[in-house]
């Protein structure tokens, strides 16, 4: 047991190490993080500096490194990926805002689409040239999102799309969106879907900016509604077969479940800090029995999550296919968030609810994000699902939409 | 990055649980339970065999002279079985304070015996209700000779010897004392787990030997429990891993309502809770195995949150276990109160989750950055 780099490994951390010493700066520790600062800077400057940012990469060979060469990748491995994502983490870089479409869309451009697409969408993904986004949830369709009812009609050699999609991160700033869609409603939910790709200037898309419970909007990488009214793509432009939406999509879903790992922001080192910081008459928080006992479990959690991702990442470095460890990531790490959070803001007490706009408390930044975080994804009651049938074999739930027509299936409002 | 273990202690693992299962696997512990006995003396004879107990003894002295990763390997299936034996407190307490501190007059006498068999050890720190604090323990040495008492000692019925830990004035010191001694006093003390034996020992005026030199005895203890607390970790998440399979199989052949109980959210999310809990012991024990078996600074801390986290996820899982069967769950003919029962005498035995969390702040407060997260 150790937890070094193999030869070839430790090289490869110091060729990234090198580029990106001589290409950005290294990250500050003593500025608190924050999971909302990118709010405070105006969307234009946010994209652009992204969008360099990824030239930059791109330029150098890093922007993709397991993709083919010839859409712009070096062929990494996947623990090539992990060195590289650590070794950039260290660093103060641009968020992305290019997660969704080299995390998902990339993959199912890679699988069904025809080679003279993938030359001429994937190279521009992966520089940042091009942004795209994933159009899946619907209002009526969150976790049985295979229950959506946005409609293609087919007219010619062309679909006409109508419906609404909701939660597209980014929409407002993408050129081109994966789309799912109900082709045929007389089939069962899983049989009736088609899966497309869609220019997101077409004529009849409006996008209109979500407000979160965090009072902003339309900011970095946020949530959107869009619209598709009477909007036209060409039968080209299908990933798959008619009726295989859900098998295209799904190759999404597991993408986004690997993609959506950790809930970044406050986390136990921050809770510490902050408990020998902060005063409890006279003495440090630290001292209070009830604060020592869930430091101790949010460090159990952490550490947890921390030896988890080393597991898998022992089994990569060894060519091994990784255990389903992994699967607990989100839920425990959403869930932990919240918990701190929401300690930060008690350890303020009376003071703890007063919020400064200009200059948000990391703390209840988390605390107001976390609820988001345990249901973009998979909810934390999806992923115990997936945890217990996927992991642990159980049965699926008996579905009383089952073999039924999707128009007769019985539906809310 | 290689955070598992090696293909030959892989091996050892999936022959120990081969061991096991084949000597009767639960039954073992049923057993013991049932006749009122201390523990198996046939199936310990056979661990011996295998030289087991000599795992991480030296060659010189006739051991195996292996590591501490192939006794966390082994603690697991122990966990997993349920095992009636006083491996953990024979091994991973008494035989690791000799090799750890012992001079080597002593190594020499006693390793070669471990090996045997014809020596068996125990280890003796708790007096009361007390915490174990440097203050709370009365037990004195005089010369060499001990008076007080000691409780909740394990497996007086197997053991040839303890290592004790008294006062000498006001400091601490580790003595090794043979239980034949006509002035050590034996009370079996009846416990939770009826698969394991705990004493009372009355010490009047036996005699007793010093094992280690000038070190502080609270420090050397300390760190022998935050070593053990590594192992006896291994052994929760074999019982918590044992505990969600047996959860699993109910739930996969008991029907209600028309269908498997398993196919109910309620369980599945209640299944699911237990394999996190799991999960996270297991990655935090592969931490503690790490810190152990490289002997790193941060053994305290990882040993700890090992602990801490093992000891929550083997009661979780015991007692949702037990929950998942219903009534039948609650019977002595299900094996379910056996894991019960077993996952809070663990979760005890060597400090309850109390201590050991504050043991896991306190080394967080000392260390500069809990870097990496």
């Amino acid at each position: 047991m150790d937890f070094n780099d193999t030869p070839k490994q430790a090289e490869f951390r110091a060729k990234c190490r090198d580029w990106l010493d001589a290409n950005a700066n290294i990250k500050d520790d003593s500025k608190p993080k924050s999971i909302s600062s990118a709010a405070e800077n105006d969307l234009e400057t946010i994209i652009k500096r992204a969008k360099d940012w990824q030239k930059k990469k791109y330029e150098a060979g890093w922007a993709m490194l397991h993709w083919p060469e010839e859409y712009g990748g070096i062929n990494a491995s996947p623990i090539e990926r992990i060195i590289w994502t650590q070794e950039q983490a260290k660093f103060d870089v641009p968020g992305s805002i290019f997660e969704i479409g080299l995390g998902m869309c990339g993959p199912v451009l890679m699988e069904y689409a025809t080679e003279e697409q993938k030359k001429r969408y994937l190279p521009p993904m992966a520089e940042g040239k091009e942004i795209w986004c994933q159009l899946f949830s619907e209002p009526s369709a969150g976790s049985d999102v295979a229950g959506l009812r946005s409609k293609a009609e087919k007219d010619g050699d062309d679909w006409i799309i109508n419906g609404q999609k909701v939660w597209t991160s980014g929409a407002h700033y993408s050129d081109y969106g994966i789309l799912v869609v109900r082709h045929d409603a007389s089939l069962q939910k899983h049989k009736g879907l088609t899966f497309f790709f869609v220019d997101m200037k077409s004529p009849g898309i409006t996008v209109k900016p979500i407000k979160q419970i965090t009072g902003t909007a339309g900011s970095g990488a946020g949530f959107n509604e869009v619209y598709f009214d009477n909007v036209r793509i060409p039968d080209s432009q299908r990933l798959g077969e008619i009726g295989d939406g859900w098998k295209v999509a799904i190759t999404t879903l597991m993408n986004e479940r690997l993609a959506v790992g950790d809930a970044r922001g406050t986390d136990i080192e921050e809770a510490l800090n902050l408990a020998k910081e902060k005063d409890d008459d006279g003495d440090a928080l630290i001292k209070n029995q009830a604060v020592r006992d869930r430091l101790a479990d949010w460090f159990c959690q952490a550490s947890g999550l921390k030896y988890t991702k080393f597991r898998t990442m022992s089994a990569l470095s060894k060519g091994e296919a990784p255990g389903p460890e992994a699967s607990i990531t989100k839920v425990v790490s959403a869930g932990k968030l919240q918990e701190i959070g929401n300690f930060g803001i008690d350890a303020g007490d009376m003071a703890g609810m007063l919020l400064d706009e200009d200059n948000w408390d990391p703390f209840q930044s988390a605390w107001l994000g976390a609820p988001g975080l345990r249901i973009a994804g998979g909810t934390d009651e999806i992923l115990k699902n997936i945890i217990a049938e996927r992991v642990l074999g159980l049965p699926q739930d008996p579905r009383a939409d089952k073999g039924v027509p999707f128009n007769e299936i019985p539906q809310g409002k | 990055m290689n955070l598992d273990f090696s293909d030959d202690q892989k091996f050892l693992q999936a022959e120990a649980r081969k061991f096991f299962d084949k000597e009767g696997g639960l039954l073992l512990a049923r057993k013991v339970m049932d006749n009122d006995a201390e523990g198996d003396q046939e199936l310990w004879k056979k661990i011996i065999d295998l030289g087991w107990t000599g795992i991480r003894i030296p060659e010189e002295h006739g051991g195996l002279g292996l590591g501490h990763l192939e006794l966390c390997v082994i603690a697991e299936e122990i966990g997993r079985s349920l095992a009636p034996i006083p491996f953990s407190s024979s091994v991973y307490l008494f035989t690791e304070a000799i090799i750890n501190f012992a001079n080597d007059d002593i190594k020499a006498e006693i390793l070669p015996k471990l090996v045997t068999g014809e020596c068996v050890g125990t280890f003796a720190i708790a007096e009361d209700t007390k915490k174990i604090t440097p203050n709370n323990i009365t037990c004195v040495v005089d010369g060499d000779k001990i008076s007080g008492s000691k409780i909740a000692v394990p497996d007086v019925g197997f053991a040839t010897h303890a290592i004790v830990l008294v006062k000498k004035e006001k400091n601490l010191e580790l003595r090794l004392v043979k239980l034949a001694d006509s002035n050590v006093e034996k009370k079996l003390q009846k416990n939770i787990d009826k698969s394991r034996s705990f004493y009372q020992l009355n010490f009047n005026g036996c005699d007793s030997q010093k094992i280690h030199s000038d070190e502080d005895a609270w420090d050397l203890s300390e760190h022998l429990l935050d070593q053990a607390a590594v192992m006896f970790a291994f052994e929760q998440v074999g019982g918590a891993e044992q505990s969600l399979d047996m959860a699993k199989n109910y739930a996969l052949e008991r029907y209600a309502f028309g269908r498997q109980i398993g196919s109910y959210q309620a369980i599945k999310h209640k299944l699911a809770d237990m394999y996190i809990s799991l999960t996270l012991a297991r990655s935090n024990c592969y931490y503690g195995a790490w810190a152990l078996s490289s002997d790193s600074p941060e053994l305290k801390l990882a040993a700890a949150t090992s602990r801490v986290s093992a000891t929550k996820a083997f009661q979780l899982c015991a007692k949702e276990n037990i929950q998942t069967h219903g009534g039948n769950g609650f019977t002595w003919e299900y094996d379910c109160h056996l894991f019960y029962k077993r996952s809070k005498v663990l979760s005890v035995n060597i400090g309850s989750e109390l201590s050991w969390k504050e043991k896991l702040v306190s080394a967080m407060e000392k260390m500069n950055t809990l870097e990496n997260k």
